[in-house]
């Protein structure tokens, strides 16, 4: 028997490993929502304070950094190496080539994985640089919130989304996040074993709702922050 | 449905062999049967050929009933052509209209090298059966049939399974050129019966191991090799190989 680290680097089980990465960033983009949709809570502060609470905890928040990033790192490398295996799995392409349709699931989500999420890992450096570390920002805002001092992550968030290119490219970012996670959901299931025909197409239909809510969800707040300082809100 | 005969244009990758360049050749014929399978069609295209005293076109067939998975041909861009469930040896110029211009190509993958035009080598399927692909049975007398009871719902989908005639087409209409419905089947097939058993998690290691040997691509879940098989075999026999291969491996 192969050990468990040579097993994890055959076909299986880059697939396995793609698909648990997969469910575990899209389970952090479900947090991560859940956390960005308290800058919509009737607190003002809601926001701030919720970030603030995240810096508080110190070394279990780097600890959880570290996992996002490894699970991150890992999931990119091994969906590049999975292209570039497919690349040279077949030297001489087809002239003609068409998909048979019927159960085939090939189409403008599955086709772009590797562009979608190549996109999705330049992205989320420039979205860490600017959020984060705020590297975009002529200064660090700071508030005080109940007597203490923190960083006006909300004012940054704001002045971010009254740019309209800023707010184009984070809705265009995050249509193509949705494009991922349409063939991502699905895949990871099958990927991790799912092989029960009358589950397969529902849990195809249940991907795609959680690809367009997260989608949808993200872009709806800079879109909703700009036309709200567009219009005077 | 009509009964004339008609006019066809075939663009066929001709190509001398693994170390020529390929291209497409044309040729028009006027005189095809709609009843005419696709492989008469070939047929009677060689015949003017070789009249012509020019060299047929090779092209892999054997039982030519759909179940010896030999006629392997990428038809306009599909593998066996666009008929779902149809073998390429199944499929009839009726599916095709007058004034058609059909591409044939082979099948592509660094793990099928070519042969000659439309064949190539499909022995990396057989090295895989060979890796596992088998049971152990006692020598001697027949045992009696039925003896060892099987679930009535292992046994249909075993024999779901059981129904891939090894004809390569998941790996020719995979984006991947990936051969995980063939393993899978193989090993998921025999995963459902008693029979497979004894050798179950060395089966699908070394099946895996050498589907991975022969240089085949990763899967990517998208179905495209469920669609071309010529039998339909699901794609949950690629879920059955993954849960297969790690419980060998954890256990
Ligand atoms: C928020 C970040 C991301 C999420 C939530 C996500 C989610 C997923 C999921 C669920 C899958 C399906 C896994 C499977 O097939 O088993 C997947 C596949 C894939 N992801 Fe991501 N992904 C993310 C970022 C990235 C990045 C940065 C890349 C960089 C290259 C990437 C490239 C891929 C590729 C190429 C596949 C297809 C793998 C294959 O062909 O089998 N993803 N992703
Ligand atoms: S010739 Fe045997 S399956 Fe087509």
């Amino acid at each position: 028997m192969p050990s468990i680290s040579n097993a994890l680097q055959t076909t299986i089980g880059r697939k396995i490993l793609t698909g648990i990465t997969g469910v575990f960033l899209t389970l952090f983009l479900v947090a991560h929502l859940a956390g960005n949709l308290t800058l919509f809570s009737p607190d003002p502060d809601a926001f701030n304070l919720y970030a603030h609470f995240l810096h508080e905890l110190g070394p279990l928040l780097w600890i959880a950094e570290i996992i996002l990033v490894v699970l991150f790192l890992a999931h990119a490398y091994i969906g590049i190496s999975i292209y570039r295996r497919r690349k040279q799995s077949r030297p001489e392409n087809y002239n003609y080539y068409n998909s048979k349709g019927g159960p085939s699931k090939q189409n403008a989500a599955s086709k772009t994985m590797i562009f979608t999420g190549i996109i999705i890992l330049l992205f989320v450096i420039l979205h860490v640089m600017h959020f984060k570390y705020h590297l975009f920002s002529p200064e660090t805002y700071m508030t005080t919130i109940n007597g203490e001092e923190m960083v006006d992550l909300t004012r940054h968030v704001e002045t971010a989304f009254h740019n309209i290119w800023i707010v184009l490219g984070y809705t265009a970012v995050m249509v193509l996040i949705g494009f991922h996670l349409k063939h991502g959901v699905w895949s990871a299931f099958v990927s991790l074993g799912a092989s029960n025909p009358k589950r397969l197409p529902v849990i195809y239909t249940v991907g795609g709702i959680v690809a367009v809510l997260l989608s949808v969800g993200f872009l709806f707040i800079p879109i909703y922050i700009y036309l709200r300082h567009l219009f005077g809100g | 449905m009509s009964n004339e005969n008609m006019t066809i244009h075939l663009k066929v990758w001709r190509q001398k062999g693994p170390e020529t360049k390929g291209f497409f050749e044309d040729h028009t014929m006027d005189d095809v049967n709609p009843h005419m399978s696709f492989l008469e069609m070939l047929d009677l295209l060689n015949e003017q050929l070789m009249e012509q005293r020019k060299e047929p076109i090779e092209f892999d067939h054997d039982c030519r009933e759909g179940i010896c998975g030999s006629c392997n041909l990428v038809i306009n861009g599909m593998a066996h052509g666009p008929e779902l469930r149809t073998a390429a040896c199944q499929l009839h110029m009726r599916k095709f209209s007058d004034g058609d211009t059909i591409t044939i190509e082979p099948w592509r993958a660094r793990a099928f090298p070519m042969i000659k035009d439309l064949v190539v080598d499909r022995s990396a399927f057989d090295r895989i059966m060979a890796a596992g692909g088998y049971v152990s049975v006692k020598t001697g007398n027949a045992p009696d049939a039925n003896a060892i009871p099987i679930p009535k719902h292992e046994a249909d989908l075993a024999m779901d399974y059981a129904t891939c005639i090894g004809c390569g087409a998941c790996v020719a209409s995979c984006p991947n050129s990936s051969a995980s419905l063939f393993t899978g089947a193989k090993i998921s097939q025999l995963a459902h019966l008693p029979q497979g058993a004894p050798e179950r998690k060395k089966r699908a290691v070394a099946m895996v191991n050498q589907m991975e040997k022969e240089g085949f691509g990763d899967c990517s879940n998208f179905q495209e090799c469920e669609a071309a098989c010529p039998v339909g075999i699901s794609i949950t026999a690629i879920a059955e190989m993954r849960k297969e291969y790690m419980k060998a491996v954890l256990s």
